[in-house]
């Protein structure tokens, strides 16, 4: 009897450190995210403010934000929490960090979560092996409340041969 | 046949006129050769010199490019990282055709400018439905913005094969394929035939046709000699996988500039790469396969 | 040391031989000469510039240069039908021929190395390709087969018409054990040089247009038909300026055996065409782009169909032996052929290869003032070379430039001093 509640224990002992480290996820060495100059930490406006659930549009504050990511389904306080704004709210209600980003649009992108852990998904810059690895946000290319890239101006095409030697394809 | 004096004169004409002649045709060509190619007439093919050696034709390069582009230069030597396979991936969902990779490699790797203009990557437009007939890309589209609907770009670079066509007809052995993969050139030993040109099937060689045009401020001082050191005229030169970065373990400039994450990079010898990731899981394919070239470059779709 | 003496003897006799000669010698001899000066001066301009100075580009990476390269070698190779008929049948009429047609072929090969010549980039570094010194990329490389193999082929050519002129001259026996090996060898070398020509073009997987097991014999085939032609006319000019007596029996031989060949010639390219237009693959494109224009692109279309129609009439002419045996209408079918295959083989063969190119783009390439007058150099200077030799090795021939006739005239002309001082 004794021996078996020593066993009991030592197993818990054991699984403890182990949902440790199923609740923090992996960590991937990220530049940090890109807020606006000034705007983080949110707390030092929000925490003084009352906090009102309502779907509406900013009228008062954020008004150059608009939403146009499943914005049928949900609204701002979806993804950020309402009672800590400094923090990112997940599905489950988990808080995560801005610098942890990737977690909450894994929620929903977990095929792209999956190729980004891999590094490939994404800009790679720097070093692949023997150097400083790097990872960049979501949020450093998707913009998270318009994600959809918008069309660029491409650079020039090459030169004709010869000033255009007759290249045209009709 | 009279043999009088009026035949040894001529004879001797004869030797005047040949005599003048040999100089006259050899001054032009001789006086129209560059210093430059008079240093380098005897220079071995890079494969065969002694470490010796090689540091002396570094030490002459850096001090020729810092005379002509008033840089200091690094030339590396670097050989390959041993166990290591050079593999390259591109999504081609992602590419929305904005050649910012073309230019970003022109910068990296010293491409002459213009006249010639060698861009070693050359994205191709093809309309969606359409993408294994190249006969029906554009190369030269221009439109106001990037993505246009309906098409899907295509960028193509030195696809450095497994099996490659251009090292099989060099004559000279001025190409190779080291042991990383990669395909490299000897600058200074090719013989400016355009055999491997006419050999590639993706379009990965080009062609110095006369001396590179680099502004000086333009210049990118830390070069590879089998890479991008600056060139001369009449020489092939390629994608090199940005040899000067990827021995060092930097991701290559094109990999770097691509603002949609499109281009991939990694060792295929380690199972861990993301390379080998994206083979394991995507759906790859080289192009051209059925030349039985075994390009490094793998394409694959998302969307 | 004798063979030495006797060399060098012969070698001034020939210099001297070389200088003399009629009005309409020295004009034509300048006029060569004016050619070759103008086409180097624009090969020092491209020396200079680099080969941005012509109209080839990465798209288009060979043109004039290798076009008439891969032409002169299958006119090179023409001497083995002069050969075959001279020493394996015993043919006289052509017997008495056939070093000048040797001479001819080596004319042809130094034509066909200096346009490879101008051709690279690099001509300073073509020291690289020399076995053993540089790094020649033997057995692999098909370009490093062609300049051994074509420097061979230009080895026999120069040694066999040499050896034997300078034993005619003499007047002594030819010591046939010694020669007649590299005579019989040249027989498969000249099907050899082309051969590997064609082979260059033949394995590149990346040019479909030239990626085809039908290039060789259609090179071959078309080999048979130019030179030869070049032949007939040159014969008959030689027969007009000099004592040679050329039987017309010999040019229509020859006639005979240019209609077979163009008749295989013209086989082969049908068999082609049925190939690319009845299985209708992508690969047709180069097809099109020289028979009907592609996208619009039609520069090469009215070349290649005047070549076609110029071939098939002087298959017929050669074919009826009536026209045949007329020297007016042999003459005519000669030109047509020359210019036809020209057309067909030159421009009309290397250009199709790079359109379009392996990423489907398509650059029409037409080759500039530079490239012509450097090509028209090169043509010049061969004809020159051609004219050089033929000045000495006709009247050998004939019996007219001999040691036996110099030592005649030295001794009567000795008496004659020797009266003098009397």
């Amino acid at each position: 009897m004794h021996h078996f509640r020593l066993l009991i224990l030592f197993l818990v002992f054991l699984a403890l450190p182990l949902t440790l480290l199923a609740k923090e996820g992996e960590e991937f060495p990220v530049s940090p995210p890109p807020l606006t100059e000034g705007i983080y930490p949110c707390s030092q406006c929000h925490a003084s403010m009352e906090v009102n659930r309502k779907k509406r549009e900013l009228k008062e504050a954020h008004e150059d934000i608009k939403l146009h990511h499943a914005e049928t389904m949900r609204w701002c306080l979806d993804c950020h929490d309402a009672k800590n704004r400094d923090k990112l709210r997940l599905y489950n209600g988990e808080l995560v960090k801005f610098d942890e980003g990737y977690r909450l649009c894994g929620e929903c992108h977990g095929n792209i979560y999956r190729d980004w852990k891999a590094g490939i998904h994404g800009k790679r810059v720097g070093y692949f092996s023997g150097g400083k690895r790097t990872y960049m946000l979501c949020a450093h290319c998707h913009n998270p409340h318009d994600p959809k890239f918008k069309p660029i101006k491409p650079e020039p095409p090459p030169e004709k041969p010869r000033n255009g030697n007759g290249t045209e394809k009709h | 046949m009279e043999m009088g004096p009026k035949n040894i004169s001529r004879r001797e004409f004869l030797r005047n006129l040949s005599l003048t002649a040999l100089a006259g045709v050899s001054v032009p060509l001789l006086s129209s050769c560059t210093k430059e190619e008079a240093e380098d007439f005897l220079q071995k093919r890079y494969v065969e010199m002694t470490e010796e050696e090689k540091k002396r034709v570094i030490a002459k390069l850096e001090e020729r490019y810092r005379q002509k582009y008033g840089k200091k230069f690094e030339i590396s030597t670097k050989g390959p990282v041993p166990n290591t396979l050079w593999g390259y991936g591109l999504d081609l969902s992602r590419c929305i055709g904005c050649r910012r990779c073309v230019y970003a490699c022109v910068q990296e790797n010293n491409n002459s400018r213009h006249n010639p203009q060698l861009h070693w990557i050359r994205v191709i437009r093809l309309k969606r439905g359409n993408l294994i007939n190249l006969e029906n890309s554009e190369h030269y589209y221009d439109p106001a913005l990037v993505p246009e609907p309906g098409f899907v770009y295509m960028p193509v670079q030195c696809q450095h094969c497994e099996n490659p066509p251009c090292v099989k007809v060099c004559p000279v052995h001025a190409t190779w394929k080291e042991p990383d993969g990669l395909v490299v050139v000897d600058y200074n030993w090719c013989i400016g035939c355009r055999y491997c040109i006419a050999a590639c099937p993706y379009k990965g060689r080009v062609f110095n046709w006369a001396e590179p045009s680099i502004p000086s401020e333009e210049i990118n001082p830390s070069v590879h000699y089998l890479g991008n050191r600056p060139r001369m005229k009449c020489a092939v030169d390629k994608c090199t996988f940005c040899v000067q970065r990827v021995r060092v373990g930097r991701y290559p400039a094109c990999v770097e500039a691509c603002p949609t994450g499109t281009r991939k990079f990694g060792n295929l010898l380690d199972p861990n790469s993301e390379i080998r990731y994206a083979i394991a899981n995507k759906r790859v394919y080289r192009l051209k396969e059925d030349l039985n070239t075994e390009p490094k470059f793998y394409y694959f779709f998302e969307a | 040391m004798e063979t030495l003496k006797e060399t060098w003897h012969f070698y001034q006799k020939t210099l001297s031989l070389v200088v003399r000669g009629s009005r309409a010698y020295y004009l034509w001899c300048f006029f060569l000469l004016a050619i070759v000066a103008v086409g180097f001066v624009f090969y020092v301009k491209q020396h200079d510039l680099g080969l941005t100075a012509t109209n080839l580009t990465d798209q288009v990476s060979w043109g004039l240069y290798i076009a008439n390269f891969t032409y002169l070698v299958g006119a090179a190779a023409a001497a083995v039908l002069l050969v075959i008929p001279a020493y394996i049948y015993h043919f006289k009429p052509i017997k008495e021929i056939v070093v000048l047609g040797e001479l001819f072929a080596a004319s042809s090969i130094i034509m066909a190395v200096l346009f490879v010549m101008v051709d690279l980039g690099r001509l300073d570094r073509f020291w690289h390709m020399i076995p053993v010194i540089g790094s020649m990329n033997f057995p692999t490389s098909l370009l490093a087969w062609d300049v051994i193999v074509l420097n061979i082929y230009l080895f026999l050519n120069l040694l066999i018409p040499i050896y034997l002129l300078v034993k005619y001259y003499y007047q002594k026996e030819v010591n046939w054990t010694f020669i007649l090996p590299f005579i019989l060898a040249s027989i498969p070398w000249a099907v050899m040089i082309h051969t590997v020509t064609a082979f260059l073009y033949n394995g590149l997987a990346a040019r479909p247009f030239w990626n085809a097991s039908i290039l060789a014999p259609r090179f071959l085939a078309s080999a048979l038909c130019s030179g030869p032609a070049i032949m007939i006319i040159i014969f008959q000019i030689i027969r007009k300026i000099s004592h040679i007596k050329i039987e017309d029996e010999a040019l229509f031989k020859i006639a005979e055996i240019i209609a077979y060949a163009m008749f295989i010639n013209l086989f082969l390219l049908t068999a082609e065409i049925y190939k690319e237009y009845y299985s209708d693959t992508v690969h047709i494109a180069p097809f099109e782009y020289l028979l009907e224009g592609l996208h619009g692109h039609e520069q090469l279309v009215p070349w290649i169909w005047s070549a076609m129609a110029m071939n098939v009439i002087a298959f017929f002419l050669f074919l009826v032996p009536a026209t045949r045996k007329r020297i007016t209408t042999l003459n005519l079918g000669c030109v047509l052929i020359i210019i036809g295959v020209w057309i067909e083989k030159g421009p009309g063969f290397v250009i199709p290869g790079f359109v379009p190119d392996p990423l489907g783009e398509i650059y029409v390439y037409v080759p500039n003032m530079l490239e012509l007058m450097v090509s028209f150099g090169i043509w010049a200077l061969g004809l020159l070379i051609f004219t050089l030799l033929m000045k000495v090795a006709i009247p050998i021939t004939t019996g007219e430039f001999s040691h036996v006739v110099y030592v005649e005239k030295t001794s009567r002309r000795e008496e004659e001093d020797k009266a003098w001082r009397i």
